[in-house]
């Protein structure tokens, strides 16, 4: 295979290509918040990095963890973030860019040099505690789907045929909500999500920290995300067995009545996931399950 | 008594099936390790879908056989054919399961799941979900396992790197070490059995299509831990990816299976907008080479035939980088939101240009890993596999089991589209069966039974190396740098056309950067979260797995699915003289058959002293279904088949007068 087949182009080049924007400047800066680990201070950092043709966030990371060096020339450490996928399906890689919450993949740097010339500012979700930098724990969600029970409650893994039939217009709604790929870009945008972190007290364990975090996530709001999975799993042939139970943890603390309409959460989700709608339905179908149970008393 | 404990590192669509099934039998813990959080793990990239044989296609004449067929011929029969049977036999079984589970299978307006039709097969077998099937397999199991874990059968180990089997004086897995990636404290983990379901290495080529997780590290752990490699010379090229600074994003096969078209200007580097260019100048090269199968030939000939457009014939789209140009635009758009509209949002997203007004640019870029651990089987002698086995999919370390992307035994010489998932959760689904087995008498006593020094001794150990890279004197080589070399070398030497002499001084360079890279420095000595050491220490796993890929390349000397050297290429039939033609047919059938009592075998590597790939030959079982030439794409194709076919005959009735 020839040497420039899989090669990034030079900035020289970029300019004879026609259809990309051409970048006068051939570097750019990058502002980074950091921070060393949780319960430390923030701090701001300078990178400069040279312009590449089709570069993202990503990439930037990639060349500030090769360089090491601050614009002033001091050795540091890389900065530290989580990515996995690169073509946002996987939610990894969310971070604030310019103010704004969204992923680093998608992140054009032509598109955010034409926003803001000469540089780029990256800063951690501020919803969530910082592990290090970039690099931000997102277990809350992931224990969320549990409180939600966001899954089909199958019998068994055997074979038992398929599953019901389903018009292309329910699976066309099951899969706007199905992509949700975990991000927090709508519990970053949410004035009524907030963050939790929890300082050890004096001789209380690492267990005793985590079991006071996992009580406090669970009396907490649970988010726009979550309420679309509710209504992900409640609209399922198989999954609506169990809607009782996920609307019983709608209508627990920290249920759909936190929140405060404020429709951030739709304005900045990646997938363009309609939460509002699944909001307002599963408010609905929330009131009727209060009622029913005081009915059925 | 305690339970015995699996545990399994990985959490893709391999791995959680795996967890899922092994939870769902009641009579074992599950330990999960992954890199990243199990939910992000990279099948959710997969785009195209999942294969199996559906009523449809039973009514047009398919048959699980016919699925397995495609398969084995499309893998160059380089399979060991009763799992592959196997799997497909399970296939629809298998797709069953997944819509019970949830997946949102594309539906007909009648309400059955919808198919595609994907490279190498004649049928539309493909199942699939918008653009993202593998994202949405991998939900279903996620969110199955989650709900074991909410029971607390499923414990994860998430953002945890494994850094190797614990294998005792016996020969035997008794466990793992990892590492925490936040906190970096250094674990051991007993376990009863330990299944390795990583994925693919596309880290070694540096940037590929895979994701950012898929390094190797695993498995070249397990290799130099004394496991074998099958077939590491197997990469799979994606024919279609969209070049970027940081990853080669694929573009499905999703998006030739609906009907788009490849075609490069007749006019090289025409100046004008594709939609500007009349039909007559433009040349549909797959579909002029390759009138049966069109844009959807399989695989390797799709990548061989755009790079040599680009690179022999000079017809590349863009002067200074080769791509051509895989088109759309003549297709109604409602079609395309409904079925593509996720794989047209990444190339917008990327590009900037909506692929439904114009023609997208795409290159061929590393895509799948077909060779992998070692594993085992054990089949009936029907050709069925024994289901419950605690052979099957275990490695040459007892304990040790490879499922998923990183073992070798699915997709032989190169896999069709759309069998990677399907062979993923089969393989999930059948080790755990297996595993079980394999507890009710473990030799030795169960891990927790083992002498204590066995476990702190591998720690020990794993955490002296982590103090010899924290260690480390400043002013080393630079590891990004060498990684970044290291894809250049792999990339240029061991991808599309390969030649003994390239591989040959590519190998030596390999040596040399892993040289280099014991020695990198790190940029980052502390203590918390230090993705640096995490980054040094899989960058020289690399090296392990790119010398078995190269030196099996080097020494492989024929052509085979993806692995093609011109230098051994069986040629075309060039006369047109009938009888001449016949001739040249029959010697190439002789050619054909020689090259394949040498070279039907799978390469098996293991790690000889100073980390030099040994390599031997295992035969392949191919009991089924008789090796044929594979002619996709050969000039004279139908004239070898007809004296293949005679050849066939004569061979069938010479056996029958012998017995």
């Amino acid at each position: 295979m020839g040497a420039t087949t899989y090669e990034t182009s030079t900035p020289e080049q970029d300019k004879s290509h026609a259809g990309q924007p051409a970048i006068p400047a051939r570097t750019f800066e990058v502002r980074v918040l950091r921070q060393e680990r949780p319960g430390r201070p923030g701090y701001w950092e300078r990178h400069r990095v040279t312009y590449e043709r089709d570069m993202n966030v990503i990439s930037v990371l990639q060349r500030i963890a090769e360089q090491a060096t601050t614009i002033e020339g001091r050795k540091v450490a890389p900065v530290v973030w989580e990515c996995n996928c690169l073509e946002e399906v996987c939610g990894a890689c969310t971070m604030v860019i310019n103010g704004r919450v969204r992923q680093a993949c998608t992140a054009l740097v032509d598109r955010l040099l034409q926003e803001k010339p000469q540089e780029i500012e990256l800063r951690p979700m501020h919803k969530f505690p910082v592990v290090r930098d970039l690099c931000v724990d997102r277990s809350r969600m992931f224990e969320t789907l549990k409180r939600v029970k966001a899954w089909v409650p199958v019998d068994s893994y055997l074979d038992m045929g398929s599953g019901p039939r389903q018009s292309p217009e329910t699976q066309e709604l099951a899969y706007l909500f199905s992509k949700c790929m975990t991000c927090g870009c709508c519990l970053e945008a949410c004035p009524q999500f907030l963050k939790i972190e929890l300082q050890a007290k004096p001789g209380e364990t690492a267990e005793q920290v985590h079991a006071r975090q996992q009580d406090q996530y669970n009396r907490s709001f649970l988010g726009a995300f979550a309420i679309g999975q509710v209504e992900l799993f409640n609209a399922n042939p198989i999954g609506k067995t169990n809607a009782a139970e996920r609307l019983d943890a709608l209508v627990a603390e920290g249920g759909i009545q936190v929140c405060g309409n404020a429709q951030n959460c739709v304005k900045v989700c990646p997938k363009e996931i309609p939460l509002t709608t699944a909001i307002g339905r599963q408010g609905r179908a929330a009131t009727f399950h209060v009622l029913r149970k005081w009915f059925d008393r | 008594m305690p339970r015995p404990r699996v545990m399994i590192i990985g959490g893709g669509l391999a791995g959680l099936s795996a967890a899922m099934k092994l939870a769902d039998m009641e009579e074992v813990d599950v330990g999960v390790m992954s890199l990243t959080p199990v939910r992000r793990s990279h099948s959710v990239c997969a785009q195209g879908g999942i294969n199996a044989v559906n009523e449809l296609t039973r009514q047009l004449g398919d048959n699980e056989w016919k699925h397995f067929d495609d398969t084995v011929y499309g893998g160059d029969f380089l399979q060991h054919q009763p799992p592959v049977n196997e799997m497909c036999i399970w296939a629809p079984k298998i797709i069953d399961l997944m819509d019970r589970l949830g997946v949102t299978f594309n539906r007909t307006p009648e309400g059955f799941r919808d198919q595609r039709r994907f490279g190498g097969t004649l049928f539309k077998r493909t199942a699939f979900a918008g653009a993202t099937p593998g994202q949405q397999l991998l939900y279903a199991l996620d969110e199955q396992v989650r709900r074991w874990e909410a029971a607390g059968t499923v414990k994860k180990y998430e953002f945890w790197d494994f850094l190797g089997p614990i294998v005792d004086s016996g020969g035997r897995c008794r466990g793992c070490v990892a590492q925490d990636m936040v906190t970096m404290e250094i674990r051991a983990f007993p376990a009863d059995a330990v299944i390795i379901a990583s994925g693919g290495c596309g880290a070694i080529f540096g940037r590929s299509t895979n994701s950012n997780a898929c390094n190797g590290s695993a498995v070249s752990r397990a290799y130099q831990a004394g496991a074998s490699y099958g077939n590491g010379e197997f990469i799979q090229v994606h024919p279609t990816a969209i070049p970027g600074a940081d990853k080669l994003r694929l573009m499905s096969e999703s998006a030739r299976g609906e009907g788009g078209r490849v075609w490069v200007p007749r006019k090289p580097q025409d100046p004008r907008r594709p939609e500007e260019i009349p039909e007559g100048e433009r040349y549909y090269f797959l579909e002029d080479r390759y009138p049966k199968y069109g844009n959807l030939v399989p695989r390797d000939i799709a990548t061989r035939e755009i790079f040599k457009v680009c690179v022999q014939e000079g017809l590349s789209v863009e002067k200074d980088r080769p791509c051509v140009y895989l088109d759309l635009s003549h297709l109604p758009r409602e079609l395309l939101d409904r079925k593509l509209a996720g794989i047209l949002e990444i190339y917008e997203k990327f590009q900037g240009v909506d692929p439904r007004d114009t023609a997208m640019k795409i290159f061929p870029a590393v895509h799948y890993t077909m060779g992998g651990l070692w594993a085992d089987y054990e089949a009936t002698a029907a050709g069925r596999l024994v289901i419950g086995s605690p052979r099957n999919q275990q490695t040459n370390i007892p304990g040790l089991y490879a499922i998923g992307e990183c073992e070798y035994q699915y997709h032989g010489a190169n896999r069709l589209g759309a069998n990677s998932l399907v062979a993923c959760i089969f393989a999930g689904l059948t080790v755990a069966p297996g595993v079980m087995s394999s507890l009710q008498s473990i030799p030795g006593g169960t891990a927790d039974a083992q002498p204590s020094t066995l476990f702190d001794e591998a720690c020990r150990q794993r955490t002296a190396q982590y103090k010899e890279l924290l260690d480390r004197p400043a002013g080393g080589p630079n590891p990004y740098t060498l990684h970044q070399e290291l894809g250049r070398c792999m990339t240029e030497s061991a991808t599309v056309v390969r030649h003994n002499a390239d591989l040959a001084a590519a190998y030596a360079k390999v040596c040399d950067l892993e040289q280099q890279a014991r020695r990198a420095s790190l940029s980052d000595a502390g203590g918390w979260s230090n993705q640096n050491v995490v980054f040094v220490r899989a960058l020289e796993d690399m090296f392990p797995l790119a010398r078995l890929v190269v030196k099996g390349a080097l020494a492989r000397d024929e052509c085979r699915g993806a692995h093609f050297k011109p230098e051994f290429d069986l040629g075309d039939i060039k006369a047109t003289d009938p009888a001449a033609a016949r001739q040249q047919a029959e010697q190439w059938c002789d050619r054909w058959e020689e090259n394949n009592r040498r070279w039907l075998k799978s390469t098996v590597a293991r790690p000889g002293p100073d980390g030099e790939p040994q390599l031997s030959y295992e035969d392949v079982n191919t009991s089924l279904i008789p090796p044929r030439p594979r002619l996709y794409g050969v000039t004279g194709g139908q004239m070898i088949e007809e004296a293949w076919r005679t050849r066939q005959r004569k061979q069938e009735l010479r056996k029958d007068q012998l017995i």
